[in-house]
């Protein structure tokens, strides 16, 4: 509600590289992410595609790839995972939707900072290209895992891909770290001081307490990972050791000492950890949104949502060191690291509780957006549930690093998530591009991709309890995992069927772009502002006037109006909730 | 499409518990001391995650076919929540999930919190890639020198951890690539590695722990059967992770004796 000239105003562009390419318009940028996450997701998808079929068939030669090593395999495990939390988990949700709704959803003409915006977006792009070139380099992509722990991440000769390979890995994910931080200041910015009159903070639709939490937990954490990153790379090139003690490679004595290993995990999961939220909240905003929209019911305890938003982002930061009770760090602060953590799990069983309370009594449409936000809060709770064994020391002494773990953050931050995307794709998208996607193949995928998902990463559980220990290229050197090899080889299966389910979507997708039934403005009969407007909305999206706000966001079924909603800019109304 | 969705989520609920119930794949049998006290917390933990785990996904699937529009016939109700409820659910998750952390602590103290008690083996365990190596301190109680510039992984074992022989504590010093040790005797374990991050793992004792280069990590347990137990790298380490196995012969006190003894001649 800035009371000088806003700078975020600017007129339509003509061209096609400033509408398109180079463009300050929040909802072309969000789309430009949108995309960019896309490619991402198939890239990380093929990834791990290969090693599915390495863990089954280790001596299998791909068709165009050739055969696939022990190290080829950590290869694809590393980007599998950068490429899978960077570039979509924290690129769609958040920058994607965000950068595309925000705005829209408080009222406001654009984002905070039109130039900004479209800076972070190129300098992620930069950051995916040069993710990418790390194929490439000689000696290829680095293989110590998306968490790259030192010192095997910090010494050249402590693997093949170890080499440029690893700094530009690195690299990449500095310069993603500027780019997140970029865009966090921007939305916390827009959320703080471009809401429409009346867009009180307490009637913000739960997307955007999701963003605006999301975007704080940015600010907090990616910075600390790029100064993370900054040293690694001195370790790597100028001799400095912060992070390498003595040690010696294959009998040669490194020139580093002194150096902390444990430095760079507790600095690597001070972000690690709230970055899980970052990808998982704008999954939980979209859920409340849907779950109250399609089951025709405000939303249950809308103040315990944002509270248990709230909740989740403070104790996201003191968490941390729940990755590390078997790092060698004080066996005594583990104890406050696992009561923390369980207290983390209350906020989260809070919004699955008023998820349930939002469908009880409800009328509820199953149309797929409604189906992808169920699904989101099966996985939810199957992914949420495993959490309670890991956070205590004691269980985590047997699971940490095993498939269990494997299969905890894959349901909850992987699957779960994207499903909110999916969600969030069916949902929006008649208002993105003015089309309806096909409700039946959406069906379809939605089916196949659900018990598909389950299918993977629910037998991850059983083989961690039996000891499979993870980032293993093949389970034929120790006996009692070959024994598990069958559950294995089912899992493979299951990624087959589940990883071509995907190609129904994105076909949907780019077919509905042309041929889907044209939509109207609001096909859902939904209450939020982006609604009220044109699909797809026209540059300054309120053509001119602002929106006045005189409703909570989730009112449906008032008894006594008119509809079963009461959109957000509907004038006063008897009956309705105050909020 | 309430009912296929019903029939979807209560599909993979009962299929994914069944297996949890009939441990078809589950934890290999214990043979350490705090291996059953783990389990029983194991238990616990899986019972009380099992039932919400149920309980919330039946929920999920009757409420999405039970609330399904069907048209004028159903009422839906315009409620924004219920503050009591709200109240009662949060302290009841907060009372069972924090409770269950407490009770489980007193387990983990036990391994970390206090010394190995006097009497107990001592065996030093070095990791580095991709292979595991343990020393005997021999009579004298004392581990050696070791010096960096001594190492030399291809000739293994004294020299691989680069044993410095002119130090007197060394002379009776017992490298080897398997471990024995006693039955239902402690073990002080010394963890260390040179290069990189390794984790030993052995999942029949439920014993875990990083070795760190740069550190020296102690850590005690008793094994309580007799027999051979597989030692997994649990830490990523490079292209050979995936091999970096090792053994573990648990034995008689009599017969740790009789082959440390021989050990030592082998070396004279």
């Amino acid at each position: 509600m800035a009371t000088h000239a806003p700078i975020h105003a600017h007129a339509a562009p003509q061209g096609f590289i400033r509408k398109y390419v180079f463009s300050l318009d929040h909802k072309v940028i969000g789309v430009q992410y949108y995309f960019l996450a896309l490619v991402a997701v198939f890239v990380g998808m093929f990834l791990s595609l290969l090693m599915r079929i390495h863990l089954i068939w280790p001596t299998a030669s791909i068709p165009f790839f050739g055969d696939i090593k022990p190290e080829t395999y950590l290869t694809l495990l590393t980007m599998h995972g950068t490429i899978m939390v960077f570039f979509v988990l924290t690129t769609a949700p958040q920058s994607g939707f965000g950068n595309y709704f925000l705005p829209i959803q408080i009222g406001a003409p654009d984002m905070a900072f039109p130039v900004l915006n479209m800076l972070s977006f190129w300098t992620t792009f930069v950051a995916f290209v040069v993710m990418i070139a790390a194929f490439f380099v000689t000696g290829g992509a680095p293989l110590h895992g998306w968490t790259g722990y030192a010192p095997l991440s910090a010494l050249p000769s402590a693997g093949p891909g170890e080499q440029l390979g690893a700094d530009l890995w690195i690299t990449s994910i500095a310069i993603f770290c500027v780019a997140s931080l970029m865009g966090a200041l921007n939305f916390i910015t827009t959320i703080l001081d471009l809401r429409a009159k009346g867009m009180k903070l307490m009637r913000m639709p739960l997307t955007c307490w999701a963003w605006f939490v999301t975007a704080i937990l940015g600010l907090l954490a990616f910075g600390v990972l790029l100064s993370a990153g900054i040293l690694l790379l001195l370790d790597r090139n100028l001799g400095t050791s912060f992070y390498v003690p003595l040690v010696v490679v294959n009998g040669q004595i490194m020139g580093h000492k002194g150096g902390s290993p444990l430095l760079w995990q507790h600095l690597f999961w001070f972000f690690g950890h709230p970055e899980v939220y970052i990808a998982i909240l704008p999954g939980m905003g979209v859920a409340s949104q849907l779950l109250s929209t399609f089951s025709r019911k405000p939303i249950f305890g809308y103040r315990a949502m944002v509270y248990a938003i709230l909740a989740i982002g403070i104790l996201g930061f003191v968490v941390w060191g729940h990755h590390m009770f078997m790092s060698g760090m004080s066996p005594y602060s583990a104890f406050a690291f696992s009561v923390m953590t369980m207290a983390i799990g209350v906020p989260s069983a809070i919004k699955t509780f008023n998820w349930l309370g939002t469908m009880y009594r409800g009328r509820i449409r199953f149309q797929s957006p409604m189906l992808y936000a169920i699904g989101f809060v099966s996985l939810f709770v199957s992914g949420g549930l495993s959490g309670p064994f890991l956070a205590q020391p004691t269980l985590d002494i047997q699971l940490h690093d095993t498939y269990f773990v494997v299969g905890h953050f894959h349901l909850i931050m992987g699957v779960a998530a994207i499903f909110g995307m999916f969600a969030g794709t069916a949902y929006w998208f008649p208002k993105m591009f003015g089309r309806m996607m096909n409700e039946t193949w959406a069906r379809v995928h939605f089916f196949i991709t659900l018990a598909g998902t389950y299918a993977i990463f629910m037998p991850m559980h059983y083989l961690g309890m039996a000891g499979q220990t993870r980032r293993y290229s093949q389970f034929t050197e120790v006996a009692y995992q070959t024994k598990l090899i069958p559950l294995q080889t089912f899992m493979t299966y299951a990624a087959f069927v589940t990883i071509g389910a995907q190609l129904i979507f994105v076909i949907n997708l780019f077919w509905s772009m042309k041929k889907g039934a044209k939509a109207g403005d609001n096909p859902w009969e939904s209450t939020t502002l982006e609604w009220t407007i044109p699909s797809p909305p026209p540059h300054d999206n309120f053509g001119g006037h602002i929106p006045v706000v005189n409703h909570g966001p989730y009112e449906y079924s008032v008894p006594g109006a008119p509809r079963d909603y009461v959109m957000q800019t509907d004038p006063p109304m008897a009956g309705v909730h105050p909020s | 499409m309430g009912l296929a969705l019903l029939a979807l989520i209560w599909l993979i609920t009962f299929v994914s518990t069944y297996f949890f119930v009939a441990k078809t794949w589950w934890l290999l049998p214990g043979a350490s001391a705090l291996a059953p006290i783990i389990d029983r917390q194991f238990n616990t933990t899986y019972i009380i995650m099992g039932v919400v785990f149920v309980a919330a996904q039946v929920s999920l699937g009757l409420f999405a076919w039970m609330y399904r529009d069907r048209g004028t016939a159903t009422k839906v109700n315009y409620s924004h929540g219920n503050t009591t409820m709200e109240i009662v659910w949060t302290s009841l998750t907060a009372v069972l999930f924090i409770g269950l952390n407490l009770v489980g602590s007193p387990i983990w103290a036990a391994e970390r919190f206090a010394p190995a008690a006097p009497d107990s083996v001592k065996v030093e365990v070095t990791g580095m890639q991709f292979a595991w190596y343990f020393r005997y301190p021999g009579k004298d109680e004392k581990y050696g020198a070791t010096d960096p510039k001594l190492m030399d992984p291809s000739s293994g074992n004294e020299a691989a951890i680069g044993l410095d022989t002119s130090d007197a504590a060394s002379k009776d010093d017992v490298v080897t690539g398997t471990m024995f040790i006693p039955v239902n005797r402690q073990v002080d374990l010394t963890l260390k590695a040179v290069d990189v991050i390794h984790s030993f793992f052995v999942p029949a004792f439920r014993f875990k722990q990083d070795a760190v280069p740069g550190l020296a990590i102690h850590m005690h347990f008793t094994p309580t059967a007799l027999g051979d137990y597989e030692i997994a790298c649990a830490e990523l380490c490079g292209l050979g992770h995936y091999k970096m196995h090792g053994m573990v012969k648990v034995v008689s006190q009599a017969d740790f004796d009789s082959w440390l003894a021989a050990r030592e001649a082998e070396k004279q």
